[in-house]
């Protein structure tokens, strides 16, 4: 009983002698890209021979397609290899953190690639500079000759460990190729990675092409195309090519998009001069009607939750955005700014609304909440539209023309991403000119 | 006629010195010196701390008596161990009965000092340079400046014993942190994501011991972001380190929490 009573009166004592804890809030930091160094991935010395693959340069090969997602993003600045101090077998096993600290770096990816048997082993391991500690350690096994994507998927799991966001470099655009004079123009359906490698063909372009769109699961694509003189929405499966017509419509039908669990097409159908938005089931085929309404309702986009529709109308007298329930009641316009608004689309994650605006003959590409409010424009210029979200809803990708001779003459179509902030516009590298782009879901969940 | 025009130029002239006189142009005002106010400069550090209130004083006041006490008594031992050796010179004693004399004294000598130590004193036998200072006779002179800044910080204590840091001196360490903390731009703004972190600091500013307050919420599923901005604050620290504290006070600022709030920046 007396140790207790001597412990409390000394606890007592403690206590009164304890120093009030100061507090100290922090609300700013900077905005500057994180520095990270990618140490080019050691290539296992007992690695065999692989045809049509250079195996001695394949760990560099890696690291620099990796380095290149992160550029793109603006949120990391990959270090200079020129640099490094520590040859990549050592690092990958226990680097020595004083070396990369040295050259300013707080984060280190390291890595390991074996090819043995027709397959390639990858390890990497993402540390942290600044705590001396490991991150992330990862291992997978795929066929050598998806080297590139083996890059992305790194790249995706290092930038979720990071920012705490899913990545998107492991998809895929889909867009409209154009060639040829303005007159004249040649428009095929291509994909290719995000980053404008594996660029691939999906028409042969006899038919003009317009607004192709992913399904959610990335295996099927609708898209505008003309059939007996009249623009229809069509369906095509990218791994049999197979291409169909979708509904049996009497009109022209356009402005397809998949609903999130990829069941039904939304889109416009029009007749007699008046359009409105219509549902296909894939499975049952069965047509509904969501608007009936004697203005143009067109560019329908469901929320990732399927409840709601955005799409643009112009019953108010200028084109303007609305949302409704997904069954066409409880339409509410949302956006009441000076000019016209156009191309709706929800974002993946549900709170914003990406749009083209047009005023005083400029176009805008901006974003906003899905209740109207805080509209922002996050790029201007010339002539630009059709905004596609990235599968975190992070960035857009869009299609801007420019005139592309020194005297205004000509122009071109290419595809541009920004990030929802309006910082870090960047051009996206494609074969040809490209616009309609479409941003598919990640490929490995 | 003559009478008439007489008034007239008289009347004439009355009226042009009358405008002369009023009209502000042709008046010459005296430059307007403003007068002199004299200002001193002084430091506003020791004064831009809020006080306790009076009660609170109170029980400060009696802790710092206390804590005089514990110091003061530290001196005998010490004191003990320099008359000792005065002591034992005599004629009749070998060189070697002296040094067992002084090998039995010695760990007699250290031991009261650790057990009556206060808590700056203890700091003192773990210090690094001291330790240095055992191995590297070229760090001895570091250690006892150290030592003396320590004597220092134990006397000025007093002044603003246990009152927070001053505006100025908080404003240098958030100015600091400011340009390490680079923001994970992907975080959602409207969630709660405050981050305390606690941490206990060296005299020079390095970081012994960093610890998140809530550190339940680190390796919850559900809580992802908060991990994400957990971990780029503990970097920001780890990078500004040393951190710019103050030079005296020790003790007030040994122990002290940073909540990192990013919802401002991410807000724009």
């Amino acid at each position: 009983m007396r140790k207790i009573a001597l412990i409390i009166l000394l606890k007592l004592f403690y206590i009164s002698n304890a120093y009030g804890l100061i507090e100290v809030d922090i609300t700013r930091g900077n905005l500057d890209p994180l520095p990270i160094a990618v140490s080019p991935l050691h290539v296992d010395i007992k690695s065999d021979k692989f045809e049509g693959l250079k195996v001695k340069s394949l760990g560099s090969d890696i690291s620099s397609v990796i380095e290149k997602n992160f550029k793109s993003t603006g949120l990391f600045n990959p270090l200079k290899k020129d640099a490094f101090v520590q040859k990549p077998d050592i690092a990958h096993i226990k680097p020595r953190f004083e070396d990369w600290r040295l050259i300013k770096a707080q984060a280190l990816v390291t890595g390991k690639i074996l090819v043995k048997d027709s397959k390639l082993k990858v390890e990497f391991r993402l540390w942290d500079l600044t705590a001396s500690k490991e991150m992330i350690a990862l291992a997978f096994t795929t066929t050598p000759s998806n080297w590139r994507r083996v890059a992305h998927i790194i790249s995706d799991k290092i930038y979720e460990r990071l920012t705490g966001e899913n990545g998107y470099f492991d998809t895929r655009i889909i867009y409209v190729s154009e060639e040829g004079p303005k007159d004249q123009r040649v428009k095929k359906l291509a994909i290719m990675d995000q980053d404008g490698a594996n660029t691939k063909y999906l028409t042969l372009g006899n038919e003009l092409v317009l607004t192709p769109r992913f399904n959610p699961t990335n295996q099927m694509v609708t898209y505008l195309s003309y059939f007996r003189n009249l623009p229809r929405v069509y369906l095509l499966d990218i791994e049999t090519g197979s291409q169909e017509v979708v509904g049996n419509f009497p009109g022209m039908t356009f402005a397809p998009r998949f609903s999130p669990d990829g069941k039904k097409i939304i889109m416009s159908f029009a007749q007699d001069g008046n359009s409105d938005i219509y549902t296909m089931d894939l499975e049952t085929r069965v047509v509904e009607r969501i608007t009936e309404h004697s203005a143009i309702d067109t560019s329908p986009s469901y929320s990732p939750d399927g409840k709601y529709i955005c799409f643009n109308s112009d019953r108010s007298g200028l084109q303007q955005i609305y949302v409704m329930k997904s069954d066409g009641s409880n339409v509410k316009r949302i956006t009441f700014g000076k000019g016209i608004y156009g191309t709706p689309v929800w974002s993946p994650r549900g709170d914003l609304i990406a749009f083209t605006k047009v005023r005083k003959g400029r176009f805008y590409i901006g974003v906003m909440r899905s209740d109207g409010t805080g509209e922002r424009l996050l790029t201007e210029n010339f002539y630009q539209e059709a905004p596609s979200w990235s599968p975190n809803g992070r960035v857009l990708v869009f299609y801007r023309e420019t005139k592309s001779g020194p005297k205004g003459e000509g122009f071109t179509a290419k595809l541009w991403s920004i990030d929802i902030t309006g910082y870090n516009e960047r051009k996206i590298s494609t074969e040809t000119d490209a616009s309609d782009p479409s941003w598919s879901s990640l490929l490995t969940k | 006629m003559s009478k008439s025009l007489i008034y007239s130029v008289s009347f004439h002239v009355l009226m042009i010195i009358l405008t002369a006189i009023s009209l502000p142009f042709m008046k010459r005002s005296p430059i307007d010196l403003p007068p002199i106010v004299s200002v001193e400069l002084i430091q506003i550090s020791d004064k831009t701390n809020i006080p306790y209130a009076p009660k609170v004083r109170k029980i400060i006041d009696k802790k710092i008596k206390e804590e005089k006490r514990v110091v003061s008594e530290q001196a005998p031992p010490s004191a003990k161990a320099k008359e000792k050796p005065d002591r034992i010179p005599m004629p009749e004693d070998s060189d070697k009965e002296k040094k067992l004399v002084k090998k039995k004294q010695n760990p007699e000598e250290i031991k009261p000092q650790i057990r009556q130590s206060s808590e700056f004193e203890k700091k003192e036998l773990i210090d690094t340079n001291q330790i240095a200072a055992l191995i590297d006779k070229a760090k001895e002179e570091e250690a006892v400046k150290n030592k003396s800044t320590n004597k220092l910080t134990q006397s000025s204590v007093k002044n603003s014993f246990a009152t927070g840091l001053t505006l100025s001196e908080e404003d240098a360490l958030r100015a600091q942190i400011f340009g390490c903390w680079s923001i994970p731009l992907g975080l959602p703004y409207d969630d709660n994501l405050l981050v305390r972190i606690k941490l206990e600091l060296k005299k020079d500013g390095t970081i012994i011991k960093s610890e998140i307050l809530d550190h339940e919420r680190m390796n919850k599923p559900s809580q992802k972001f908060y991990k994400i901005l957990a971990e780029s604050a503990l970097r920001a620290v780890r990078l500004c380190q040393p951190l710019k504290v103050p030079p005296t006070g020790y003790e007030k600022w040994k122990n002290i929490q940073l909540n990192f709030d990013p919802t401002e920046m991410l807000k724009g």
